[in-house]
Order: structure tokens, then C-alpha cells, then sequence
């Protein structure tokens, strides 16, 4: 077994808390028999088991592939360490209706991912090929020639693909591929510590990408997605979050199904005033008409389903200041006064939701506030009409 | 009854009232069930209201005495503070009124400064008392300091009234030293 794949294995392992160690591990199923061996002993130190287990990868010849399945498992067990991305494709009218292979779709996925990052190594955007400056076309012709300096133009070119990028499949629940990709350079193997994310659920248009710092390999990714989901347009939403299925819920409309077998007998009335049912006789609640209208608001706008977890919202103002009583020196400003709200809670709707029950805001809240899960977006830009 | 009066109604036998005001529900619920967890001769009956006036086709014992609770994290319930004062009769002012204001613990969280408050307590003539509502153990003791300016207030308490207590608690100049 290669070092690197060792040091990738051991790396991934020591992710893993100790808790989660067999039931990862027995997803991964490379190693069942060692595990049903190991649970004896869960008491012993985590880094010797660690240290067996990178020995029995050593032995069973583990590859890359292996390790970056154990990642990806890793990864689904914790999602919620990640940023993701929504993205929508779209159709173009009169596409005929295609049946979706699972199978076809994984290996033009990978075809057409590393042409096309190919093609933007050998050509990248910033320096086309018919650019005229000098240095621009230095660079590109010494990567040519490196390539071709390599013996028959095609025996490279398998091999330069085999360096760009590795990309590993793995069917979850609901039908649901994770694909991991980690990328590469012509010139180094791709770096497994830096992959990017992408789940798709199959016929449906909405892909969701963990965010990573390769801003740049994004529009190949959405390319190769586009086009092996049969799709002709990818666009990224403005709507983020760690909470993927939070996302995936709200993306699909699914939040709202417990709505009908959730309290849905309970009149309303008997329902705000189970709230306090443990209340003393001797506590009066003067406005307990005014109460009941929030409530009912914050119920119409909400819904009483538990909501999806986001954890913000963030709101580009490009506003002109108005005011008729002090024409000062904001109001003479030809520029837009720009600035920019964020709101952040470990639960954002259900914080929202509560504000005005709580007394901290009027009821209703703005649209912008409570439009979040309908326009499928947390990031706004506002601008004077 | 747009103005609450202090003196429209006659007192229930051995009932002392008290009408908290602020917009944060939860806080006040758990401020009026400490209270009542208080050892108290008198009768407690404690009213909360998010603002006032008063929705009027009610009846309700006669109030003796009205705290306003200010989240100093909340402009909001700043301003709901100042809008509500305006329907309370000035009378009401004559030792039967206090100020609580709560949050100060978390600087960091403020959006009202100590000194608004300060003004606010000042300009009405009437006590200002801090507390962190939140914790359960200031809370307790503010119940219990609540309970007894209110059975004073009352008039359960022979040989004192509202406004000697008034006179009495606003002898130190700077209210803020009356808190916890």
C-alpha cells in the first residue's frame, strides 16, 4: 500500500470519535470481520486500534478509492460540519423525458469532469489560448510541451487525467449520491484532504455542493453535474446552510408534511391556552386576546411543524435614505447607503418564529423575515425600487 | 378606563394587587410565579399586560402597585415602556409606581444604556430597581423585595405608606445603588 494512502486512512480514522468508531466503521465494510473482532475490546486506547487498523488496510492492499469511501462516510455522519451550496438546473423546453441511469450517470459524471477539467488546465480562463500577451502564451506552450514531451500525445493525456482529479460514488438513502471529489494539477495527485461534496438526488433539478475554498473548479463541477443529469442550465442559489437535510427539506417541500396529523384536531384556542395550563389562578394575563392574534399570526405565517434549521440570513441593503423631516446630510447623498444585516441562531426559523410570542418583535413580521423557506433563499439583496 | 387610577375602585379585603408591564412574556410569568411562591399574609394577585391601556371591558381589582420591566438587550421594550406610561394616571406616581430593569448583567448584549433608564425612573419620580430576571437566584430575591413594597404599598403594613417607602427608597441619589 502506498504511504500516502496509509497517512490518508490513518488521518481519516482519528477523525472518527471513538462512539461512532464501529457503526463507521461497519458502513465502510472493508474490514467487517476485524470489527466484529474489535468490539471486545472498546475499551483499549483509540490510537492502537487506529494503528491496527492502518496495519490491516496495509495487508488487504487498501486503495485510494477504499480510503476516500471511508471519508465519505465519515462525511455523512457528520454534514453538518460543512457548508452547503443549492443548486438549481433547469431544462430546456421540449427535452424529451429521459430515464436516469444510475450507472451512466456516475461514469459521464467522471468523464466529463476531468475533460473539462482538463481543458481549463491546458486552457485556463484567465490566459485563453488566443490571448496575445507574451507571458500568457509562454505558460501555456511550456505546459504543452511538458505534456508532450511524455512520448504519444493520447498515452498522456490517460495519464494526465488520472492525476487531475479522483472521484468516488456512494449510494444513500432516498436514492441520494454522495460523490466526493478530490482535485488534482497535471502535475500533483489531487489533494484528499481538500474534496469537495456533491449530493444529488437523482430526477430531481437541485444538487448540493459543500462550499470549499476551490472557488474555481465549481462551474466544471456544475458542468459535469448539468450535463450527466441531462440537464442544460446550473445555477447556485442564494441559500446556505450547515444543515443539509434542513436544505434538502425546504428545497423539496417537505417540512410542512407533519401539518396535518400534527395537533391538527385541537382547535386553536384550547391549543394557546395549553401553554399555560400549570398557570396560577392568581396570575391574570391582560392581554390575553392580544396573545391569542400573535399566536395565530406566527401559526398562519409559520405553520406549527416544527421548521427547518438554518443558522442565518443575511440581507444586502442598497437603499437611499428618505426622510421629509431632516433633509441632512444623508439625505443629500447621491450614493446608496449600503450595509449589511446578518442574522445568525443556532435554529433561525424557530428563533424567528418566536419573536413576536415572545414579545420581542410585532406580529406579523416583515415578508423579508418570513419569506425564507417559500423563495428558498437566506441571502438577499435589497435595492431601491 | 383609558388612565389607570389608582384610586378609582376600593380595595378587595386583604388583596394586594400588582400589574407588571413589559413585552417579554416569559420573564414576567416567571417573575409573578416567584412572587407567588413568596410567604405573604396578604392575598397576591398579580396581573401582566405586554402594554398598556388596559383592554377596559374587564373588571379588575384595584392595582396597587405597577412595575414596568425594561430588557435593556430591547429598545423595543423600551419604547413599549414609554408609550405605556402615558395612560397611567399621575397619582400613580406617588409611590406606586417602580422601574425593573433587567439584562444589565450581559454588557455586551445592550442595546438600552443604564443611563435611559436611569433618566426614565428619574423623570417619573419613582424608584429604579436592577435585577437579571434570567437568574433564577436574583429573581427570587426581587419577588421577594416586589411582595413587600407591594403589601406596603397596599397598606398591609401599618405605619407605612407608599410615599414614605417612595420618600425612603429615593433617599440615595443615585437610584442604580438600590440594585442587587
Amino acid at each position: 500500500m502506498d504511504e500516502t494512502v496509509a497517512e490518508f486512512v490513518k488521518r481519516t480514522i482519528l477523525k472518527i470519535p471513538v462512539a461512532e468508531m464501529m457503526t463507521i466503521l461497519q458502513a465502510w465494510g472493508f474490514y467487517l470481520k476485524i470489527n466484529c473482532r474489535r468490539t471486545s475490546t472498546s475499551g483499549e486506547r483509540k490510537e492502537s486500534l487506529v494503528h491496527d487498523l492502518v496495519l490491516l488496510c496495509e495487508e488487504k492492499r487498501a486503495r485510494v478509492s477504499d480510503a476516500a469511501l471511508l471519508d465519505i462516510i465519515y462525511t455523512q455522519f457528520h454534514r453538518h460540519q460543512k457548508v452547503w451550496d443549492v443548486f438549481q438546473m433547469t431544462k430546456e423546453p421540449g427535452g424529451d423525458i429521459d430515464l436516469f441511469d444510475m450507472k451512466q450517470f456516475k461514469s459521464s459524471f467522471k468523464k466529463i469532469l476531468q475533460r473539462a477539467l482538463k481543458m481549463a488546465q491546458l486552457y485556463p480562463a484567465k490566459e485563453a489560448p488566443q490571448s496575445d500577451s507574451a507571458s500568457s502564451h509562454m505558460g501555456n506552450s511550456a505546459r504543452l510541451w511538458v505534456i508532450l514531451s511524455r512520448g504519444p500525445f493520447a498515452c498522456n493525456m490517460s495519464r494526465v487525467i488520472n492525476f487531475l482529479v479522483s472521484v468516488t460514488f456512494r449510494d444513500a438513502e432516498e436514492n441520494a449520491v454522495w460523490i466526493r471529489i478530490a482535485w488534482g494539477t497535471q502535475y500533483r495527485k489531487p489533494n484528499q484532504y481538500k474534496p469537495t461534496y456533491v449530493v444529488y438526488y437523482p430526477q430531481t433539478p437541485y444538487a448540493f455542493i459543500s462550499s470549499s475554498q476551490l472557488r474555481s473548479s465549481i462551474p466544471l463541477l456544475g458542468q459535469a453535474l448539468t450535463i450527466a443529469s441531462k440537464h442544460h442550465r446550473i445555477v447556485k442559489m442564494d441559500f446556505r446552510s450547515r444543515y443539509l437535510d434542513s436544505l434538502k427539506a425546504i428545497v423539496f417541500e417537505q417540512y410542512n408534511q407533519t401539518f396535518e396529523t400534527h395537533n391538527a384536531t385541537t382547535p386553536l384556542q384550547e391549543r394557546s391556552l395549553g401553554l399555560d395550563i400549570n398557570m396560577d389562578s392568581r396570575i391574570i394575563h391582560e392581554n390575553r386576546i392580544e396573545k391569542d392574534r400573535v399566536q395565530k399570526i406566527t401559526e398562519e405565517v409559520f405553520g406549527d411543524y416544527p421548521q427547518p434549521r438554518l443558522e442565518f440570513a443575511q440581507y444586502k441593503l442598497e437603499t437611499k435614505f428618505k426622510s421629509d423631516l431632516n433633509r441632512g446630510i444623508l439625505a443629500e447623498r447621491n450614493e446608496p447607503l449600503r450595509c449589511l444585516v446578518k442574522f445568525s441562531s443556532p435554529n433561525l426559523l424557530e428563533a424567528l418564529k418566536s419573536l413576536a410570542p415572545a414579545g420581542i418583535a410585532d406580529a406579523p413580521l416583515s415578508p423579508l423575515l418570513t419569506c425564507i423557506p417559500k423563495k428558498r433563499m437566506n441571502y438577499f439583496k435589497i435595492k431601491d425600487k | 378606563m383609558a388612565v389607570l387610577r389608582p384610586q378609582d375602585q376600593l380595595p378587595g379585603l386583604n388583596t394586594a394587587t400588582i400589574l407588571l408591564v413589559g413585552t417579554e412574556d416569559a420573564l414576567l410569568q416567571q417573575l409573578a410565579d416567584s412572587m407567588l411562591k413568596e410567604d405573604c399574609a396578604s392575598d397576591l394577585k398579580v396581573h401582566l399586560a405586554q402594554s398598556l391601556p388596559l383592554p377596559s371591558n374587564v373588571t379588575r381589582p384595584r392595582i396597587d402597585l405597577i412595575v414596568f420591566v425594561v430588557n435593556l438587550h430591547s429598545k423595543y421594550s423600551l419604547q413599549n415602556v414609554e408609550e405605556s406610561l402615558r395612560h397611567v394616571d399621575a397619582a400613580f406616581f406617588l409611590g406606586k409606581v417602580g422601574f425593573l430593569a433587567t439584562g444589565a448583567g450581559r454588557d455586551s448584549h445592550c442595546s438600552v444604556h443604564r443611563n435611559t433608564v436611569l433618566r426614565l425612573a428619574q423623570a417619573y419620580r419613582s424608584p429604579l430597581l436592577f435585577c437579571d430576571l434570567e437568574v433564577d437566584s436574583f429573581r427570587v430575591s426581587m419577588a421577594q423585595r416586589l411582595v413587600r413594597m407591594l403589601q406596603v404599598c397596599a397598606g398591609h403594613v401599618p405605619g407605612v405608606s407608599a410615599l414614605n417607602l417612595l420618600s425612603l427608597m429615593g433617599s440615595s441619589e443615585n437610584p442604580s445603588a438600590e440594585g442587587l
